[in-house]
Parts: C-alpha cells; structure tokens; sequence
C-alpha cells in the first residue's frame, strides 16, 4: 500500500486546520496492554428496554465489526455498555463495489451495503464467539421485505442476543433499508412483524432523512416499539472535480462523525418531547461531552460510532469522561442528566 | 493482530524530494512488534479535521531504538499538516496493524512511489537475524540455528530523473537497485515490468544480464549516473555475476511488490508467467484500519471476502488478482 492519492491507502484526506491550535480531543493514556480489567463506573451503570448495561455507551454497528476486533483495544465486559454488531441481513452481501469511505469536512460518508456474512451464519459462526464477553449483544437487523424482517426477528431470537435494533434507514441499499424508514406505515408493519416474531427488546433504528420524525417515532411506538435509536447517517454527497466523478461508487453514502451532532441533537430533541420511549442518541458523539448534551436533550442511553474509527479505544475514553463529568458536578449517577436541558435563559 | 495508540515523539522530519518527506518517530511499543509490510495510522490533528486516521507503511523500524521511519507524499491536507512538525512534537500513531511480507532467501523487490517505503523496509533487514530457528539436541541441549542472512534485488519504478532520491533511499543496504522511469530520464524507459523478465531470467543463470543497475549495493554512495560512473558499472557487472553464480540454478525465491494497482497487477502477471511466487501491498481507502467498519473491503479468490486493513494490506498475489 502507498500513498499515491487523496483518500487512498496511506494518503491524506483534504480538510483544515492545523496542529497546534486546535482542542485537543485526544487522551494520552490508551493502548492495547490491559493485561488488568478496566473499571466499570457505578454511576453510569443503567438499564436500557430491559437490558442492563454497565454504561450508557453502545458500539454503534457498522463501527465495531462483531466486536471482538476491538478486544485488544477495550475491554469489552466492562468499558462498552453493548455492542450493536455488523447490520445483519437474511443472506449474505458484499456490500457495494467500489470506493466505500470518504471523509468529509469533520465527518465521514460511507455507502458500505451492509457487507456481513449472513443472520443464520452469524448465529453459528461468531456469536458463539462472543459469548467469552460480559457485555449485552443487539442485533443490527436489516431486510429487503417485510417477510425478510420476520425471518430476521425469529434467527436472531436466540441466547447471547439481548436485543433487536432494527435497521429501517440504511441509505446504502436499493432494495429495503431506508425505504422503510422514510413512510410511517411502512415503519410501523416493520415494527409490528418484528415485534410479533421476537421477545426480545425492540429498538427502531430511524433515519433522519424525513421530514416529520416525530411522525415515524409515533407510528412504531404505535406498532410496539420497545425503544428508539436515533439518528443514523444523512444522505450525503462528495464530488472529486479532477475527475468530475462521485467519490463514492454508489454516488450517495451516509454521513456521520462531528459533522452530524447538531441536526442529531436536535431531532433526539424533538422526538424525546413528544415521544414517551426510551432513546439511544448518536450522531457525532467524541467526547463525554457531545454523550452528555445528548443525554440533556432527552436520550437514556447514547451510542458511538465514527469516534471509534478514529480512535479505537473512544468508548472507554468516552465512559471515563462521562465519570469524571458526574464526579465534578456532584451528580450520583449519570441518568440525573436525562432530559434535564433548562429552557434557554434571556 | 492489534496495534497500540502511541502518542509519538518526531526525532526526524525532512524533505527528501519535491512531495516527498521521511519522518523518524520515536513509537517503542509497535517498534518492538512491527513487521516489514505492516503499516501505522496516523492521526494529525487531535480535532476533528481531518477526521480520519491516515494509513502510511513502515518505511523501517528499529527494535533496539525504538523508532519507526516514515516515509510520505504530500497529497492533501493531513500530510501537510504532518510537514510542519518539528523534531520533539508528538503524532498520534495507531501500529503496528495489518498483514506482513513473508521474507525469503532471494527477493525482487519492486517499488512504484511512495510504494518503495515498504520495499526499502525490507532492504533494512536483510542482514537481521532475529529469525532463529530451535531445536533440542541429542544431549538435550537447546541449540538456536541462525537462518542466513537474504538477498535481494531491487526495482524502483518512478517519473524522472529529478526522483532519485527514492533509490538513494537504498544506498545503505547492500542491494543492487534497477531503475524505471517514465521518461527514461534515467534507468530503462517504461514500467519495472519492463525489465522483470531480464531479471528473473538472469538470476537463474539462463541468460546474461544487460541491465546496468543504479545502485550496485555494496558500494554504498555510488551512481552509475553519467560517464563518471562508467568504471563504477563495470565493476557493477562484475560483482553481479560472482553473486549470481553462486544462487544461479535458483533465482528469485520471490516478487514483493507495493505500488499503484496497475503497476502491481502488471508485475503479478510477469512473476506468474515465470512462476516466481508473488505478494502485493494493496493500496486502499480506509476508515479505520481496524478491522470494525469495512471501509475497505475487497473481493477474494474463491468468493472470500477480505478487509484490506486486517487481512492484508500484503496478500499473495493470486489471492486478490484473480480475474486479471
């Protein structure tokens, strides 16, 4: 490999700042030799649709492969407070050809296509895997039909799988995904076939790509819903003007990272107040700050993804920061800030 | 493997050519694990832009030291940001990660721009013999065989004569360096491919080789640029056909190659057509040179599936050029 491009392998993405005058979001105390179990915080402890965590930070999926990658990196049973795998589908994809990643002013746009190798391969192959870990396991479930959502609900109903996170806004393929997200009856028969084909938690994954979130929110808490995970990625575009070609193979991909925060913030916002559903926000979380203000603005649980991309040891960073933010302002537990954001003051 | 977050202290940071710098950091935990072909990602800015972590080879590594070398061409923002560090700044590296090339006795190493970094990794450790092989002896003693020190030689593929520079990179190693060009401002007019099959032939002994190289390798600091250079290349020829007597019924036990997919693809096809065993260092976008986001999948033979940062970026050849 070799840095012949922008982009490529060992090469540079275009973007500003400099090296020295910028926050430092950085910590100077992570590598892989945890040879020693990390703490787990009792004051970031929660309970998420049933599911007990240890904090209130999930691996976003799509970010943390099946999760033992990171193994060496984190550890697992006490720094992550669930892992939501690698978006599963009934049969296995390789996801779309061509260029997947690109990275956009402080964000990244992928158009992966839910590469994975299967929901029935996955359950025999690397879930076994998984159970070595002390840490909850939602399945990522995504399907080109309302039927493949029901064959998803029952194969992914299984001991090890302590939820559903149910994937109705992927933008990245043609067939399914965000279709689904984008319509509040098409949400809601979703939901409703999930709901009637598993006992486990239901948690609707939903798109931001809509015009009237709150709409959706209410259809699939209407249809079941045991709770709500927002925002995935915006539809998002990058354009190469060397070659007048998209950067991306599948010319639209999904955005993500820092870029995000705000429009996540507030439509986690927007549907806390008008929504009486427990609530995993992501979108751009960094920091235990960014998991902080997302907590204010309504959600129970926070999730992290890109963070990881950039630094493989983020969620446990992220858990301590969120420790140390309780500690400094006197709060026994973290949950204290939920929904706690003041009205702006003149 | 996994790799380890060292916030690295910059030892060295120059420019060797007009996009083109070397960097010395001092990274003692993934120096002490690196293996020639394996890569760092490097995060320039502890902000968010560039977000991104940039994935650059190990150009060498010293494990006494500590040290890591980089080598990096300027092509956006992030690696010019990297320009403006001073010797003591820190730079946050992720390594070492990914796959590693598989030395063997007798190696054509064939380097495309900043695809040489690995190739000139491989120079650097030749002669290092930390690959021991134990055995228990009749008396029950633990006896350590040292393996033999390797041979390589080495084609450098890049524009024109203002970029020799990346075979003086070479003068150290006691390697005999090719050169390509694209305007045949030195070495042969062309692509490494071009003089491959010269090579490969005439290290078997099968026909005498033409080719002049650049670099002789053991006369560290000569060229065999310009007239001057003429008696030079004559003693060249001489030490290269002592050298290629004594391995003449073997040849090259292997082609490694890093580069442009193109370059990369056509050196594959020469190597197969000889039957020299081949690995490449693919080069690819990446998002987190982790294994966990798939960024940078690609098609494998027989229908697999790799990811370009943890299972490779160094594959067999006919792993991945399989419907060439």
């Amino acid at each position: 490999m070799s840095n012949t491009s922008d982009t490529k392998m060992h090469a540079n993405h275009g973007a500003d700042a400099n090296l020295h005058g910028e926050k430092d979001y950085q910590t100077m105390d992570h590598s892989k030799d945890l040879n020693g179990k990390k703490p787990s915080y009792k004051d970031l402890a929660v309970e998420f649709c049933g599911i007990k965590m240890k904090n209130p930070i999930v691996a976003a999926s799509g970010t943390f492969g099946f999760g033992f990658e990171y193994a060496d990196y984190l550890d697992l049973s006490n720094e992550v407070g669930a892992i939501s795998v690698k978006g599963l589908t009934p049969t296995p994809r390789n996801g779309n050809p061509g260029t997947r990643i690109a990275e956009t002013p402080s964000g990244v746009l992928n158009c992966i296509g839910l590469e994975n190798p299967g929901a029935e391969a996955f359950v025999r192959d690397i879930l076994p895997e998984l159970k070595q870990y002390d840490v909850p396991i939602l399945a990522n479930i995504s399907a080109a039909d309302v039927e493949g959502y029901a064959f998803m609900a029952k194969t992914l109903s299984v001991p090890g799988i302590a939820g559903l996170e149910v994937n109705i806004s992927c933008p990245n393929v043609k067939n399914g995904g965000m279709a689904f997200g984008v319509c509040a009856e098409s949400a809601a028969a979703v939901c409703k076939t999930v709901r009637e084909n598993t006992n486990l938690p239901v948690i609707m994954k939903l798109s931001p790509n809509v015009t009237d979130i709150v709409e959706i929110a209410t259809a699939v808490k209407e249809a079941g819903a045991d709770g709500l995970c927002l925002i995935n990625t915006l539809l998002g575009m990058a354009i190469d003007i060397k070659t007048r070609r998209p950067v991306l193979g599948n010319l639209y991909g999904g955005l993500s990272g820092p870029a995000v925060k705000p429009v996540a913030l507030r439509l986690v916002h927007q549907v806390a107040q008008a929504i009486d559903l427990p609530i995993m926000g992501m979108g751009g979380i960094m920091t235990g700050t960014d998991a902080i203000e997302f907590m204010l603005a309504g959600a129970d649980i926070v999730s992290v993804g890109t963070a990881t991309m950039v630094d493989p040891c983020a969620i446990g960073n992220i858990a301590r920061e969120m420790h140390e933010y309780c500690e400094a302002s006197g709060l026994n537990h973290v949950s204290e800030v939920v929904g706690a954001l003041e009205p702006y003051r003149f | 493997m996994s790799g380890y977050v060292e916030m690295a202290r910059v030892l060295r940071n120059e420019q060797i050519g007009a996009d083109v710098w070397i960097m010395d950091l001092y990274a003692p935990k993934q120096a002490a694990e690196a293996e020639v072909g394996q890569f760092c990602n490097v995060r320039v800015t502890g902000g968010t832009a560039p977000l991104l972590r940039r994935p650059i080879s190990y150009a060498g590594f010293d494990k006494i030291e500590g040290t890591i070398t980089l080598l990096y061409r300027v092509v956006g923002t992030g690696t010019d940001m990297m320009t403006h560090l001073k010797e003591g700044d820190t730079l946050d590296c992720l390594g070492p990660l990914g796959s590693r090339f598989e030395m063997t006795d007798n190696m054509l190493l064939v380097g495309g721009g900043v695809g040489i970094a690995p190739m000139l990794c491989i120079a650097s450790k030749l002669n290092e013999i930390e690959d021991t092989t134990r055995y228990t002896n009749e008396e029950d003693e633990t006896v350590i065989k040292p393996v033999a020190a390797k041979k390589a030689t080495v084609v450098l593929g890049f524009r024109n004569e203002s970029e020799t520079f990346w075979a003086d990179l070479f003068k150290a190693y006691d390697v005999p360096v090719y050169v390509t060009t694209d305007d045949g401002s030195v070495g042969t007019k062309g692509f490494p491919t071009a003089i491959m099959p010269e090579l490969i032939q005439s290290e078997r002994g099968e026909i005498a080789r033409q080719l002049t190289p650049f670099l002789h390798g053991e006369a560290a600091g000569e060229h065999s640029v310009g007239a001057e250079a003429a008696a030079t290349a004559e003693n060249v020829v001489a030490a290269e056909s002592e050298s290629s007597e004594k391995v003449a019924s073997i040849g090259f036990t292997s082609v490694l190659t890093c580069g442009p997919t193109p370059m990369m693809k056509g050196v594959a096809k020469v190597a197969s057509e000889f039957s020299v065993p081949c690995q490449v260092s693919l080069e690819e976008r990446m998002g987190c040179g982790t294994g966990g986001c798939l960024g940078c999948g690609c098609d494998g033979r027989g229908g697999k599936r790799y990811k370009v940062c943890k299972d490779g970026p160094v594959f067999a050849a006919e792993e991945v050029f399989f419907n060439e």
